[in-house]
């Protein structure tokens, strides 16, 4: 299990609601009380981005920044021409923008934590550790965790990587040159508003030609403020350097904010490679708004895993652009709408060089009411030469009210390029159904299996841990879906 | 006139109030309900803005072409110089109009006239059958984003052509409609309204053209296609307004249960054209084949937009849209497949081909999908790239000029599409349309 990372909530934040898919949500409103010793309040003023400011003690040129951000926020409009007008019903001035709880520990014991959720963890196998980290026992895994030994061999082989907040005090250098330079600040209403309230989030440099052989997770980050729901990340892999990223975790995550608006950003620099995976799985009423877009020199590779099964609305359209030749991009996306749920995920390839190639493989499921929807960019300019984009989706309704929607948006100039997408719907079939049921399994373990079986070629891609607790995770969501 | 640095483009541009009331005045002996509709219809042009860079139905077109100024609403009249479209092609019936006036009509022949058939212009068919065509007449929009360039055909349409095929009548032969364009600033409004009954057949063949290559011209069309249950509709299209056309078409199909309908667009002329075209499946065992053929050159700009609605069980859509694309043309294809939540067994395909001849041209490609019920079989896909270098090399070693073998291979890359006109005559007629566009 990985944990939270994903724009988070700030560390062990009380719940307002079960997130736990397949099991009696009524049960238990998994919420702590908790003291902060920091909190902006709610609302956006830029008195809240000083405060923020002041507890971080940030230089002046990051106030600058978040100020000047609020400004191009506030300017832009909802983007509601394209997208869900659900979006409307965020209230603004009802958000806390920070809430740290400081030094504290929390204080609370594994007694505490409802039978629902400790169910839960049993089902997914989150080793017995990681369950009171992630039940908000614990607000940190401490050095006495296995992973920190990671930390340190990759800290030997001159990798950086902390908190956002932490490098942009200790190497203000190495984040400015590459900070709000792939994702601008105006890139999006939200974009802009992680930008001024941004906090937490990972910093990661991988120094030319090392290839970090452990994939790092964002939680082995020993630091309170690791999942902060405006965490900002910047990563940054020089030249033929190696990097797999993971955040995120399957089981289900408690969170008091209603709005989580991460931004990401990646840089490979030449023959550099760069795998970052995601598993999103937060409580069914979080607006999950996140802008992720990497940025790949000449023949490098950048490679966004990213699974959505949790929130209520998520929108997130991982990107590459393609900046040197021969750079390399692909997205492969999985997605799980549930009832009240709506995932509207997609991808972005800009192709800014010759020979640049990229791929996008979209699987989407949607359960009950639920509704997803896939939303692509791929633009090949006509300056350039041989380039070439493979996106492929594809959407299995399961039931006869699910929904899904395709809306990919490609434009090639040029004669020398190749483009092309493919999508398809379908729905399980009763052949298959029949044959499992034939063999003793019940109609709910077949359609599980079914589903499994749709995504398992992506579900590979994920590392062994992940793909095991992800199937898991479907069989959990897929309960009480048939019949 | 204001010289301020935001100058803002005037929503009605050389459509005046004047202009509209001079139509009106025109209008005499036409039913009330028709002279209303007019006046709503003018309205709501005069009060809905151009299309703004954040109308999503709107997206990659070039804004900027769309303006009303520069043309004459009024002054523009028929030209001497009829077009000889099908006039060789054997029809059932053949209606030509220069600037909006009928200029030239051969009747239908006297037996399908008296089984019932009409092919009438809409004006005679307004006072004959008036009851009868206000059932069908702007009945279904296309609900595409043009519903201004409409209006504007509404409010200033003069004549068009009103075919209606009774319950179990075929017309063997095609019915050609043929629109003429002509004089600098020239604005037509093109209105084909077809209604077949059930288990009826027809074929309609419609051409639309400039008498100057070159002139600047407007055109708003619509051609709206009533299929009634087991009725079998051909609608086969070419478009070839001048060089300098801004051009909108409206086209809204409706099938009824286990009707089927073939609408084939040729798309050729204009400097920027839009084509919006929306099909409802309305009865189960409905079909409706969605065809076009683009040929873009020099700056022309194509933009295709479509919809297939399923609102019922077991109904089938197929699209295919192809688009040859030379110089620095540019072609939009934005399509979406809708399935309403009742409409199981939904069987809907949509494709969008783009073969890419220079290194300027640009093809945006938006294939859409909304299904709501699940179980269907849906499926999308677009391509976009250049003739086959092998194929090319092929036609080349057994010593075909270059030309000659690009053009064979675009025409093997439309036949799919050519194929499907169900008239010989008519097949060979679109052919040559398409030979004389690349022959320029």
């Amino acid at each position: 299990m990985k944990p939270p990372s994903e724009p988070e909530a700030t560390p062990a934040a009380p719940a307002p609601v079960n997130p736990l898919a397949g099991l009696d949500q009524s049960v238990s409103d998994f919420s702590y009380d908790v003291k902060y010793d920091y909190d902006a309040g709610t609302g956006l003023t830029p008195a809240t981005i000083d405060y923020i400011s002041s507890v971080k003690k940030e230089a002046a040129w990051i106030r600058e920044f978040r100020h000047h951000a609020l400004k191009v926020f506030e300017s832009k409009p909802l983007p509601t021409h394209w997208a869900t007008k659900d979006l409307e019903t965020l209230d603004f001035s009802k958000i806390r923008y920070y809430l740290s709880q400081g030094a504290q520990k929390p204080k609370r014991t594994w007694e505490e934590v409802p039978d629902d959720i400790k169910k839960t963890f049993e089902r997914l196998g989150v080793p017995e550790h990681e369950r009171k980290f992630l039940a908000g026992v614990d607000a940190q895994f401490d050095s006495e965790s296995a992973y920190s030994s990671i930390k340190e061999v990759v800290a030997k082989q001159g990798v950086i990587f902390m908190n956002s907040t932490e490098a942009l005090r200790e190497h203000p250098d190495l984040f400015r040159k590459w900070f709000g330079k792939v994702i601008p600040t105006s890139d999006n209403k939200f974009s802009a508003l992680n930008s001024a309230v941004f906090s937490g989030g990972s910093f990661i440099y991988v120094p030319p030609g090392v290839k970090v052989a452990h994939p790092l997770q964002a939680y082995f980050r020993i630091n309170a403020e690791n999942f902060g729901q405006f965490e900002r990340t910047l990563i940054i892999v020089d030249e033929g350097a190696e990097l797999t990223y993971m955040e995120g975790c399957t089981a289900p995550k408690f969170s008091t904010s209603t709005l989580h608006s991460a931004v990401v950003e990646l840089v490979a620099m030449k023959d550099a490679k760069i795998q970052y995976i995601t598993v999103q799985n937060w409580a069914p009423n979080v607006y999950n708004l996140v802008t992720k877009r990497g940025l790949a020199h000449e023949n490098a590779e950048i490679k966004w895993i990213d699974c959505n099964i949790g929130s209520h609305l998520t929108m997130k359209y991982p990107g590459v652009v393609l900046k040197g030749r021969k750079a390399r991009g692909e997205v492969v996306s999985i997605a799980l709408a549930n009832d009240g749920q709506h995932q509207d995920t997609g991808a972005k390839m800009i192709h800014l060089a010759d020979e640049t190639t990229s791929t996008i493989i979209s699987k989407s499921i949607s359960v009950g009411q639920g509704r997803s929807t896939y939303r692509g960019i791929v633009r090949i300019p006509k300056h350039l030469k041989g380039c070439k984009n493979n996106t492929e989706c594809d959407a299995l309704l399961i039931n006869t009210n699910s929904r899904t929607d395709t809306y990919p948006a490609i434009t090639v100039q040029g004669q020398t390029h190749a483009a092309q997408h493919e999508a398809s719907v379908s729905k399980v079939s009763e052949e298959m159904i029949f044959y499992m049921q034939q063999r003793g399994l019940t109609e709910a373990q077949a359609m599980s299996l079914a589903v499994n079986g749709f995504v398992n070629d992506l579900v590979r891609q994920f590392p062994m841990e992940y793909s095991v607790e992800l199937k898991r995770l479907i069989d959990l969501e897929m309960e009480g879906s048939v019949g | 006139m204001s010289t301020s640095l935001t100058e803002t483009i005037s929503p009605t541009g050389s459509f005046t109030p004047d202009i509209f009331a001079q139509h009106l005045a025109a209008q005499t002996g036409l039913p009330d309900w028709w002279l209303d509709a007019k006046r709503t219809a003018w309205a709501q042009f005069q009060s809905s803005p151009l299309p703004t860079i954040r109308d999503e139905a709107w997206r990659f077109s070039t804004r900027s072409g769309i303006k009303l100024d520069g043309y004459a609403p009024a002054s523009a009249s028929p030209s001497a110089q009829l077009p000889a479209h099908a006039s060789d092609l054997p029809c059932a019936a053949r209606l030509v109009f220069s600037n909006n006036v009928l200029a030239q009509h051969t009747a239908l022949a006297a037996d399908l006239a008296a089984r019932g058939v009409i092919v009438e212009p809409l004006r005679d068919a307004l006072v004959k059958h008036g009851d009868l065509v206000r059932r069908y007449l702007n009945q279904q929009h296309t609900n595409l984003g043009g519903d201004k360039f409409r209006a504007l055909h509404t409010a200033l349409a003069h004549d068009g052509v009103f075919i209606y095929v009774p319950a179990g009548v075929e017309v063997p032969t095609p019915i050609a409609v043929v629109h003429q364009a002509s004089g600098a600033g020239a604005t037509v409004f093109p209105h084909t309204l077809v209604v077949a009954e059930a288990n009826a057949r027809a074929t309609i063949a419609e051409f639309f053209t400039s008498a100057e290559p070159d002139a600047v011209q407007l055109a708003s069309g619509v051609n709206d296609l009533f299929a009634g249950p087991g009725a079998q509709l051909n609608y086969i299209a070419a478009q070839a307004w001048s060089s300098q056309t801004l051009a909108f078409q409206h086209n809204a199909i409706t099938a009824d249960r286990d009707a089927r309908i073939l609408a084939l667009n040729v798309h050729l002329g204009g400097r920027q054209a839009r084509h919006e075209s929306h099909s409802r499946l309305i009865g189960p065992g409905a079909h409706s084949e969605m065809l076009a053929l683009t040929v873009a050159q020099g700056t022309q700009e194509f933009d295709q937009r479509t919809l297939q609605t399923h609102q019922a069980p077991h109904t089938s859509s197929n699209l295919l849209y192809k688009n040859a694309l030379l110089d620095s043309a540019r072609t939009i294809f934005s399509g979406l497949i809708v399935v309403e939540p009742d409409a199981q067994k939904t069987d809907a395909y949509q494709s969008n081909r783009n073969l890419m001849l220079s290194d300027t041209a640009e093809a945006n490609s938006l294939p859409g999908l909304e299904i709501q019920a699940n179980d269907v079989r849906c499926s999308h896909g677009a391509t976009t790239s250049r003739l086959d270098p092998e194929q090319e090399f092929y036609l080349l070693a057994r010593g075909i000029p270059k030309a000659q073998a690009a053009e064979l291979l675009l025409f093997g890359f439309f036949e799919k599409v050519l194929g499907e006109i169900p008239h010989e005559g008519l097949y060979q007629t679109i052919r040559a349309l398409i030979q004389t566009k690349l022959k320029k």
